[in-house]
């Protein structure tokens, strides 16, 4: 009976380790990332399109959120994460890093000039959401693999 | 004597089954009256034509980017399971590009794939969908590629290997696929459900993509838009478009896709779409709202 528990403990343990092993790979933490931005730009979205109304705070929150995602991101590709956990990411990002970096480093730009200056209405968020939008297809027209 | 009765029979029969089939497949260019009477081109309407139909996407230069869009210079290599086509100069260019061209056989290459020495086209140029455009649209298109910047670019001749370098069997491929009927029927279609299929299925190629094909390249009309394997060889797959594939999509999150590249979950457009969605965005809100309610409107897969 104890060892049967202890067997059961033993499994849970390793199973538990797993997931967390899970959480901290690079393939994990940069699809998080991608899910946060997602997250703000369609609380961004929201006021662009007038179906939430204007709200300085989550403005501010949101374009925060991409900023502090847009200073890391591009370190979550180091060598060995090419593949494995329903990665999207392309075998060009290895192949092109510099350029993959710009990129990321562009979003970031976008994001803490709108940041600097924060949209003060609908219109403004629009305007700074045309602006940062732009970047996530530039970027996923070559660095992403749908699958 | 028998023996060679039987012989000659059976020479006789394959000899007229290889005309035949030259009689059936040899290229046909359209008919002249049809490039008749459509008067001064509409060269914003054919701005707008050739936004929907993306013609820089392929046609310009590989890496060009938003300022060399409009040179029309061509060479990008296009890869299928066929081989490898490069992607000819369609600007103004008397020599490299279309600029010696007439309407006609502007007309010919893209409603029968007919080439100006009156060859077969590959249909790696999408006639196949082209053939439901309008005289009207390809008069206003062809004024509209006539004001783009010439390039005098040759492109690189296609790879392809043994058969599918005798541009002859093509006329067996277009027997077998290229028509202008439409590609779903549906009932009691609109005018804003009928400008949809008429971007969808003309114009805008969009099935050459997203409709799966069989071994010979052709497209699966019974899977109309239900998505597949990357006709370029690419590791990811085509999204289906049906109301299957967009469940939980409404008419407005589909048009709104086009115009911004945002998905509704606001993940965003991305690969060969990307370029294909700033087009769209070019569009009025009326295309793309037209081809919304079309993607509504087909039948489910």
């Amino acid at each position: 009976m104890k060892l049967k528990t202890i067997a059961a403990a033993a499994i849970v343990a390793v199973l538990g380790a797993g997931a967390v092993v899970a959480a901290d790979e690079p393939q994990a933490a940069r699809q998080q990332m991608m899910k946060d931005v997602g997250r703000a730009m369609g609380a961004l979205a929201g006021i662009a399109k007038g179906e939430k109304p204007y709200d300085a705070d989550v403005v501010k929150a949101s374009l925060t959120t991409m900023s502090e995602v847009s200073k890391t991101f591009a370190d979550q590709f180091p060598a060995g994460s090419e593949t494995g956990f329903e990665t999207e990411a392309s075998p060009k990002i290895w192949e092109n890093m510099d350029d993959f970096r710009a990129k990321d480093a562009q979003f970031g730009k976008d994001v803490d000039t709108a940041l600097a200056t924060l949209p003060a209405d609908q219109a403004g968020v629009g305007a700074a959401l045309g602006t940062i939008g732009k970047n996530c297809s530039a970027c996923h027209e070559t660095y992403r693999v749908k699958k | 004597m028998r023996l060679l009765k039987v012989t000659a029979a059976v020479g006789a029969a394959g000899l007229l089954g290889l005309a035949g089939f030259f009689w059936v497949t040899v290229p046909a260019r359209t008919a002249d009256d049809l490039w008749q009477g459509l008067g001064e081109p509409n060269i914003a309407n054919g701005e707008r034509v050739f936004s929907e139909g993306g013609c820089s996407s392929c046609h310009a230069a590989p890496g060009a980017g938003d300022d060399g869009r409009l040179v029309l210079a061509g060479g990008a290599p296009l890869p299928s399971p066929f081989g490898t086509f490069h992607v000819p100069n369609i600007s103004p260019h008397p020599e490299a590009g279309i600029g010696g061209w007439s309407l006609q056989e502007f007309g010919d290459a893209m409603l029968r794939g007919v080439g100006r020495r009156g060859e077969h086209l590959y249909p790696s140029f999408p006639y196949a969908s082209y053939a439901r455009m309008t005289p009207s649209d390809i008069n206003d298109l062809f004024g509209y590629l006539k004001t783009l910047p010439a390039s005098a670019n040759v492109a690189p001749a296609h790879e392809l290997p043994f058969p599918f370098n005798q541009r002859a069997l093509l006329g067996g491929w277009k027997f077998l696929y290229l028509n202008d009927d439409p590609r779903v029927a549906i009932a009691n279609a609109d005018a804003k459900v009928a400008r949809g299929q008429y971007l969808v299925e003309g114009p805008g190629h969009c099935g050459e993509c997203h409709t799966p094909r069989d071994a010979l390249g052709g497209l699966k009309t019974d899977l109309w838009l239900a998505g597949g394997p990357d006709p370029e060889g690419g590791k990811g797959r085509i999204p289906n478009i049906t109301p299957g594939g967009l469940d939980g999509w409404s008419e407005s999150d589909i048009a709104y896709y086009l115009e911004s590249g945002f998905t509704p979950d606001y993940d965003s457009v991305g690969g060969s779409m990307a370029a294909v969605q700033k087009n769209m965005a070019r569009l009025p809100a009326e295309d793309r709202e037209a081809i919304a309610a079309y993607l509504k409107a087909i039948p489910a897969h």
